[in-house]
Order: C-alpha cells, then sequence, then structure tokens
C-alpha cells in the first residue's frame, strides 16, 4: 500500500507538471458541453431557401411570409428562371427552392387545387427531409388558418416521454459522458504506460520488487480521479446549466459510471501492452476508438436505423451498453432491475480487457 | 583462486524466432569483482544482462543468483539487485529530490530512513543546488551520477549497469568508473556491459561477446597475453569475425 | 506502424459509412386497441404496413406499453380508446393517444410527424366518401443531386474528410517532439540541413500518405457505397493538397510548441474535437449560433468538408468553390511559415 501510494503520488506530479495537458483535460468536458448545449442543433435554423414565384399573388406572398417569419428559413434570392437552380444548389448557400404555379391562389379557389414544388438539395439527406417536413408543415398550418371551419374528426394527442420539451442536451449528456469519459480514460493510461516503456524508465520499475499489479494500479488510479472530475464536470453543469433531470438513484448512477471507468481505464491498459510507443498507442485509442464511440454507440445516431450486421459490430463497442444504461437511470429512472444486463456486459468487458492485460503485461519485457 | 561465487549461469540460450541471440552462455560471477561484458552492438550483451535481471525470460538453461534460480525466485532476486540502463531511467519531469525519493520508495525505504539516506547522498554528488531542479534541465553526466546512485539506494549486494557510459564524456567517464570502483571495495558485485574497449581494461574479469557467444573470458592482463596483442582493442579485433568488428 | 496507418482508417470506412443516418426505419410502436372495431383495426393495420414502423399488439394495459417504453422494447406506444369508431362515425372527434420516448428529441418529433400524417392519410381516405371538398395545396418533391437519399453518400466523404485529418494532423504533431524526447533531434540540429528543410523533409511523407489514403478511401467510397463523382477529380485533389499543408502544418506547428508527446497529443485532440464537432459531419452549420460559426472561421475541416460534398454530390465546379480555395490557400500560406519561424525559434 505504501508502495502504491509513493508510485500515486509520482504520477500525480507528471500530470500536474505538465499543465498544459492538465487544462485541456480539465477544460475539454466544460467545452464540449457548452457546445452541445448551445452549438449543437438538430433543428432547422437559418437555411438558406430562393423562391421562384410565378404567380405573385397574396396567396403565395402569404406563405412565404410564413417561411420566413418561422425563422427556420432565410432568404437568399428570389428567381424567375428555373435555369438557375442548379447553379444556386453548387454554390452552396441555397438548400432549397421553392416554385409556385402560375394562378396559384386562383386555381387554389376555383380548382380546388394549387401546386407548390419543393427542390431541395438532397445531397445532405437529412438535411432535405428536415426542410421538406418543416415546408410542409408550415404550408398545412396556414392551410389551417384559411379553413378554421373545418372539423377534424380524428387528432393524435402526443405526449413526449422523458423529455417533455425535447430538449437536445437530454440525448448528449449520456453521450458525451461515454465520449469523454472513454477516450480520456483509454488515452491516458495507455500513454502513461507506453510513455515508461519510451522512456527507459519502464525497466527500472520492472526490475524492483513491485508487483505487476502494484504498478499497474499505481499508474491507472490518478487517471480515473481526472476521469471522475470529468464526470462531476459534466453531470454539474447539466443539471445546473441545462436542466437536465437525475431521475433515477443517484448512486446507481455513480455506481454504473464508475464501472465504466473502470472498463475503460482497463482497456487503455491492454492498449499500452500491445504497443511499443506512445505514438501507436494513441494511434489506437484515438483514432481507433474516437468514431466508432461517437458513431455506434447511439450518441448520435439511433442504433435501431442502422443496417443489422453493423448493429451486431456496434455490440462490441462498450459505449453502447452504457449509454443504453445511462438514459435508463438518468432519465427514466429506472432501477438496478432494469440495467443488469448492461452492468453485466460492461463488467464483463472490463474483465475480459484485464484478464488479457495480466497475460499479456510483460513483467519480463520480451 | 578460491572465491564465492554470485552469479552461477550454466548453458544459458536466449532466441527470438529463428534469431539466436545467446547461445548456450556458461560463465561465473564472484562476489565483490568487477565483471564486463565486451561486445558489439547486437553481440547479445544486453540480452544477456536483461535475462540475469528478470527482464526477459531465457529460451532455456539455469541461472542462479546469490543462490536464487531466476526461474523460481524471482521475487527474492528482485530485492537483491540494482539496475541502471543506458537510458539512465530518470523522470525528466520530476526533481533530482523526487527521482530519489520514487525510487526509494519503491524498494519500500521512506520515512527517516530515506530522509537521512537522500540527504547524505545528495551531500555526496554535490547536488544540494539542483535537489529541486527538474532532472531534464541538469547536464548528463549528473544525470549519470544519479541514476547510478539511484541504483545502487537500497544497497543491493549485486549491480547491473547496461551501457552505463555511452554517450558521455571521457572525463565524466572516468568520474563515473571512480564511483563504481568504490561500490566494489565496499563488496558489491558490479556487472557491466559495454562496448568501450578503455573500459574493459578496469575489470576484473571481461568477457568479449561475438554473435550471441562467449568468445573469450578472463583478466585483461591475461587476454591481451594470450592474444599477444598490446590494449584491448587489439584483442578485440583478433577475437572477433572480422565482419563484425566495425564499432 | 503503417500498415495500421492504413488499415485503421479503411476499415472504418468500410464499417461507418452505414452508421450516420437519422433515416427512421424500424419503429417500434406498441399499439393498445381497447376499442377492437374495424376502424380501428383499420388504422391499425395503416401503421402495419407503413414501412416506417414495427407495429406489436402485446401490450394488454397502459401499464403494459410502459414498461415496453421503460425497458426500450419499443420507441412509442399509440392507444386507440374505446369508442374509437363510434366517435369517429358521429362525427363527434375523437382522440387518440400517441406516448413517444423523447430523450432523443430529434428523433421523436420525427416519429410524431409520421404518425400524424398516417393519421390524416386515414381522416382524408374515410371523409372522401362523405362529398366534403376541401381546397389543397399540393406539394411535390424533388431531392436534387441525390434522388434515392442515399446517407452513405452524404455522410461518407465527410468520415473520409475527418480519417484522412485524423491521420495526418496527429502523424505530424507527434513527429518533431518525439525526436525531442527521444533526442535524435539534436543529431539532425548538428547537420547542415536547413529549418525549412528540415520542415519539408516532415511534411511531404505525411502528405502524400494522406494523399494516397484519401484516392483509397475514395476508390472504397465509389465501389461500395456508390457514392457519385460528379466533380472534378482533379480539382478535389488539388484542394486536398492545400487542405494537407495546412493541416500538417498545424500538426508540425503542435508539435515544435510543446515539449512532449503527451502534451503534444492533447493539444491535437483539442483541436480535432472542437473542429469535428462543429464542422458540419454530423449537424448542420446553418443552425449553430453565432459564436459557433466565428469559430468555424478558421476550422479547416469545417471547409473541407463542405467543399468535398459540393464537388463529389453536385459536381460544384472550381468558380463555386473558388472561396474555398482562397481561404485554405490562406490558412497554408500562414500556417506553414508559422511552423518553420517557430521551429527555428526552438533551437
Amino acid at each position: 500500500m505504501k508502495q502504491f501510494l509513493g508510485f500515486f503520488r509520482k504520477e500525480l506530479i507528471h500530470i500536474i507538471r505538465d499543465v498544459r495537458s492538465l487544462l485541456i483535460l480539465l477544460l475539454i468536458p466544460f467545452l464540449m458541453m457548452l457546445i452541445f448545449g448551445y452549438a449543437i442543433n438538430m433543428d432547422l435554423k437559418n437555411a438558406g431557401i430562393a423562391v421562384m414565384d410565378l404567380s405573385g399573388d397574396d396567396m403565395t406572398h402569404e406563405i412565404t411570409d410564413k417561411l420566413l417569419s418561422s425563422g427556420y428559413f432565410e432568404l437568399q434570392d428570389v428567381i424567375t428562371d428555373p435555369g438557375r437552380a442548379e447553379e444556386l444548389f453548387k454554390a452552396g448557400k441555397v438548400k432549397e427552392i421553392l416554385v409556385f404555379e402560375q394562378d396559384f391562389a386562383r386555381k387554389f379557389h376555383s380548382e380546388g387545387i394549387a401546386k407548390v414544388q419543393i427542390l431541395t438539395d438532397a445531397s445532405d439527406p437529412n438535411n432535405a427531409n428536415m426542410l421538406v417536413n418543416y415546408t410542409n408543415g408550415i404550408i398545412a398550418n396556414y392551410l389551417l388558418q384559411q379553413q378554421v371551419s373545418q372539423f377534424l374528426p380524428l387528432q393524435v394527442q402526443s405526449s413526449f416521454r422523458y423529455n417533455e420539451n425535447l430538449e437536445s442536451v437530454y440525448m448528449f449528456v449520456p453521450g458525451l459522458i461515454a465520449l469523454l469519459v472513454m477516450l480520456i480514460s483509454t488515452m491516458m493510461t495507455s500513454i502513461s504506460i507506453t510513455r515508461e516503456k519510451e522512456s527507459g524508465t519502464m525497466e527500472a520499475i520492472l526490475v524492483s520488487p513491485l508487483k505487476p499489479w502494484q504498478i499497474v494500479l499505481g499508474k491507472v488510479a490518478p487517471y480515473a480521479f481526472i476521469a471522475l472530475s470529468n464526470l462531476a464536470v459534466i453531470l454539474l453543469m447539466g443539471t445546473f446549466v441545462f436542466g437536465v433531470p437525475y431521475r433515477g438513484s443517484i448512486a446507481l448512477l455513480l455506481g454504473l459510471c464508475v464501472l465504466f471507468i473502470l472498463m475503460a481505464l482497463s482497456l487503455g491498459i491492454l492498449i499500452s501492452t500491445i504497443s511499443s510507443n506512445q505514438l501507436m498507442a494513441m494511434m489506437i485509442s484515438m483514432v481507433g476508438l474516437l468514431l466508432p464511440t461517437i458513431l455506434l454507440s447511439g450518441y448520435i445516431f439511433p442504433i435501431d436505423n442502422m443496417p443489422v450486421w453493423l448493429q451486431t459490430i456496434s455490440s462490441a463497442f462498450p459505449a453502447r451498453y452504457f449509454i443504453t444504461a445511462l438514459k435508463a437511470v438518468m432519465l427514466k429512472g429506472l432501477r438496478f432491475m432494469y440495467i443488469w444486463k448492461e452492468i453485466l456486459v460492461i463488467f464483463g468487458m472490463m474483465m475480459f480487457f484485464l484478464i488479457v492485460s495480466i497475460k499479456k503485461f510483460k513483467i519480463r519485457l520480451d | 583462486m578460491d572465491r564465492e561465487r554470485i552469479i552461477i549461469v550454466k548453458n544459458l540460450v536466449k532466441k527470438f524466432g529463428d534469431f539466436t541471440a545467446n547461445d548456450n552462455l556458461n560463465f561465473e560471477v564472484y562476489k565483490g569483482e568487477i565483471f564486463g561484458f565486451l561486445g558489439a552492438n547486437g553481440a547479445g550483451k544486453t540480452t544477456a544482462m536483461k535475462i540475469l535481471c528478470g527482464l526477459s525470460k531465457p529460451t532455456s538453461g539455469e541461472v542462479d543468483i546469490a543462490g536464487f534460480d531466476i526461474y523460481r525466485d524471482t521475487d527474492k532476486i528482485r530485492h537483491i539487485i540494482g539496475y541502471m540502463s543506458q537510458r539512465f531511467s530518470l523522470y525528466e519531469d520530476l526533481t533530482v529530490y523526487e527521482n530519489i525519493r520514487f525510487f526509494a520508495g519503491i524498494y519500500g525505504i521512506r520515512g527517516k530512513e530515506f530522509r537521512a539516506k537522500a540527504e547524505k547522498l545528495i551531500a555526496k554528488l554535490n547536488m544540494e543546488d539542483v535537489a529541486k531542479t527538474l532532472v531534464a534541465s541538469i547536464p548528463l553526466g549528473w544525470k549519470q551520477k544519479l541514476a547510478f546512485s539511484i541504483a545502487m539506494f537500497h544497497e543491493p549486494p549485486i549491480v547491473f549497469l547496461d551501457e552505463p557510459t555511452s554517450g558521455v564524456d571521457p572525463r565524466t567517464r572516468r568520474q563515473f568508473w571512480e564511483m563504481i570502483y568504490q561500490a566494489a571495495e565496499s563488496g558489491v558485485t558490479v556487472f557491466i556491459t559495454t562496448h568501450y574497449m578503455d573500459e574493459a581494461e578496469y575489470c576484473d574479469r571481461v568477457s568479449i561477446m561475438d554473435q550471441g557467444r562467449i568468445a573469450a573470458l578472463d583478466t585483461p592482463k591475461m587476454l591481451k597475453e594470450n592474444a599477444g596483442a598490446k590494449n584491448m582493442n587489439d584483442v578485440f579485433l583478433k577475437l572477433v569475425r572480422p565482419q563484425k568488428a566495425e564499432l | 506502424m503503417l500498415p495500421m496507418i492504413f488499415m485503421m482508417p479503411i476499415i472504418q470506412l468500410l464499417i461507418l459509412g452505414n452508421a450516420a443516418t437519422f433515416e427512421m426505419k424500424n419503429i417500434r410502436m406498441e399499439i393498445l386497441d381497447q376499442d377492437l372495431s374495424p376502424a380501428s383495426r383499420e388504422l391499425s393495420s395503416r401503421f402495419m404496413n407503413s414501412p416506417f414502423f414495427e407495429v406489436s399488439n402485446t401490450a394488454e394495459n397502459l401499464n403494459d406499453c410502459e414498461q415496453a417504453l421503460d425497458k426500450g422494447a419499443a420507441d412509442c406506444y399509440l392507444v386507440l380508446p374505446e369508442g374509437f369508431e363510434r366517435d369517429l362515425v358521429n362525427m363527434q372527434g375523437t382522440e387518440i393517444q400517441l406516448v413517444l420516448n423523447a430523450i432523443n428529441a430529434s428523433s421523436a418529433s420525427l416519429i410524431n410527424a409520421y404518425c400524424n400524417a398516417i393519421a390524416a392519410d386515414y381522416v382524408k381516405s374515410i371523409s372522401g366518401g362523405t362529398g366534403q371538398k376541401i381546397s389543397q395545396i399540393e406539394s411535390t418533391y424533388s431531392y436534387w443531386f441525390n434522388p434515392e437519399m442515399n446517407y452513405p453518400s452524404f455522410m461518407v466523404p465527410g468520415i473520409l474528410v475527418l480519417l484522412v485529418t485524423l491521420i495526418g494532423l496527429f502523424l505530424s504533431s507527434m513527429n518533431i517532439v518525439r525526436e525531442k524526447e527521444i533526442g535524435t533531434i539534436e543529431q539532425i540540429n548538428i547537420t547542415p540541413v536547413k529549418k525549412y528543410q528540415f520542415i519539408a523533409g516532415k511534411l511531404i511523407p505525411f502528405w502524400i500518405i494522406a494523399q494516397v489514403e484519401l484516392a483509397i478511401g475514395l476508390l472504397i467510397a465509389w465501389l461500395l457505397y456508390r457514392i457519385p463523382i460528379e466533380g472534378s477529380l482533379l480539382l478535389l485533389f488539388g484542394f486536398t493538397a492545400i487542405y494537407l499543408v495546412a493541416v500538417l502544418s498545424l500538426g508540425l506547428l503542435v508539435s515544435t510548441i510543446n515539449k512532449t508527446q503527451q502534451q503534444a497529443m492533447f493539444v491535437s485532440w483539442f483541436f480535432m474535437m472542437l473542429f469535428i464537432i462543429l464542422s458540419g459531419l454530423f449537424t448542420p452549420v446553418d443552425s449553430m449560433p453565432a459564436w459557433a460559426q466565428s469559430i468555424n472561421l478558421v476550422n479547416p475541416i469545417k471547409y473541407f468538408i463542405e467543399f468535398i460534398r459540393m464537388v463529389l454530390l453536385k459536381g460544384s465546379g472550381f468558380e463555386a468553390t473558388k472561396h474555398l480555395f482562397i481561404i485554405m490557400s490562406s490558412f497554408a500560406a500562414v500556417l506553414l511559415p508559422l511552423a518553420m519561424w517557430m521551429y527555428k525559434k526552438t533551437e
């Protein structure tokens, strides 16, 4: 234990001496929370549109005004020549072009049907979908106002469970915890161990009477604290700045997070045992983990939407289970009973990483 | 001469795949002597030393260190050896004092005992002024002395030095050898690898390594006599196959 | 090391191209039909026949539905109340209840929109017989450049940019500092190599690696994901050439101003995270607030993603992308001399 404390102190000195890295490690959760809370927005805002109004009557003007006053759209251009559409899209500022047919209002009243054409730049299909949905929504609303008298026999009463106000930050908080904890923990441990290999100090420690587990524990423990402090920042900012509720047991929530941190540290140890230098450790823990953790964990893109084979691959990534369990505890307020499977999987992964590491950890540097 | 043997190596073989780094080594080291391993880069010096320190596992053969078997008694051996690598094994972002404290700590030396010994050591090294300086900013020669002193801090009866003088100027090297002599005089067995011919002259006995084998093993005087050479350099050139002689 | 530099991005590209989609499929819906009338069955079957929904009818009561939502077995549930058909036929008006898991707010609002559309369609079909005539605005859509709404066409070029940038930035930012740490830099400094030669010598190999990686990635994107290559490849590689000078110079700059590899790594990681998230790869740049957009003014990844999408998917030419060339060239023109100058200063 005393040996361990000496090790722990040395590792702390390394961290504190490197002020720049420490600052980045401590600041990044703040910054990410601010960006995800305020900057990242899945909704449409200020999308550039162009209008080609072949009719130019009151009705088309009203619809255009409605669109522009919604805040979703911003008028970039008014065109009369359909040939310009392609050029506008290619220049990139305009994402949608509305084409009102000739005699729009007259046809609406006399023929009962008026046509509007919505051209979208679908090189971004997500955005194109959203543009069409929003435009249709606004037109439908406009119609409704025109026909207040109309009776709707069927109403859909929607309620949004767990997130009544549809705040996107609800989804980001669990994802951000997973992403940052995963990256910071694996990166820090794998780098700090390979660093000693590279500088030759590892040999000096390995010839000493220290046991391998003491070496590993001494190296890993300080980073566990950094990961915990990051966790605290995200959780506190989540609730005090962004109003994300913690509906379940705080103890279960923290327990789950600690387990995930331990799993990530174990993965870091495993990476360090297979990397001969820092560059390699970094390549695996950064380049190898960054995108899969963002894309395959259900952080931004729902796993259910992916093809089945990809869902299978995603089940090899621990962040997926963590995010599912975290959402269940934090936002749904569920108890242990509901998430024991996820906890078991994360625990199993941790044990797997640890066992392989211990097998590979070279107390004798072959 | 009937002296106490402290290291006994029998039929030691180390292979990396098809490459044989140590090909059937047999030698003994006596207590309190300075035993040198001389050879070109890649001759197998460092590999053999790593096996003796327990940093690497032999493919086959027997090694006995102070009565302990390297396969079974690894833990006991760790307490009685000191080790210094050619890279000095110091933390550049820790101060001189913190380095001493850390390595003392992993050998279980702490509290009053540590403070007394550390103070004495720093005084002996004349490093009072730099005790709180980062190792990164002290001269190479000082680092070398510090690394050696740290390897000796827990007073091991055997110390392994892996090319401890590479890249250091001749004057500093001489000072360093004075420290080695002091240690040997106090009864410590010193096992040292080097590729400097003149350093071989300072050893009590020298084993010349070539392509994983021991080409010769004797006192420097006998080696020169047997080869009919004026200095160790000539001995080396005669013993080592021509294509391998470049240093 | 070299195999890893090539294999890791390529494997990721192969796998991840399909991951990034907001397109809703297989929405799991639990329907609790308390009316069990022909009308309620008809509405249920409309959900069942929709390609978006995977309907289950196992819930016997509201509690079961709530459980399904809690457990994550369902994304939403729909309750058709008793008297549904009667109220519908009487034209008294009826309410059906839709409860959604809204943790993912954007998915939830999309699901809500789909449900409303199906319900509205259903109403239209039954009221068609009543002879009531309502004026309509009919909107027709056309999805330009990507009529099949192929999601990978959008995501894969962006992911490719990211992978090439990751590799380039990390390799270059670790490079000089690594030599400093190992000590080999002193050996180079005593040779008559000029500083600019040194920096150029560092930059060129990475520049080639990254270009080759982009080429392989494009080939995969084209063969496997059927990414259209509408624009000129020459234009693309020309832009990449400038982009890589900028990014690699940034990496070398990070490398010269940091003392340890660990530091260099964290600094470049910091920039990467910031740049990636704001780059518009995952979420539209236009929706971001002004302060985020001003960070984006100096975000090279954002410009490259914008560029590669324009050229590959829309076939934009030099005229349309001239401003991006100018911006990227000024990045390179500032960063490269800066990296050389800072390297000089460290000695």
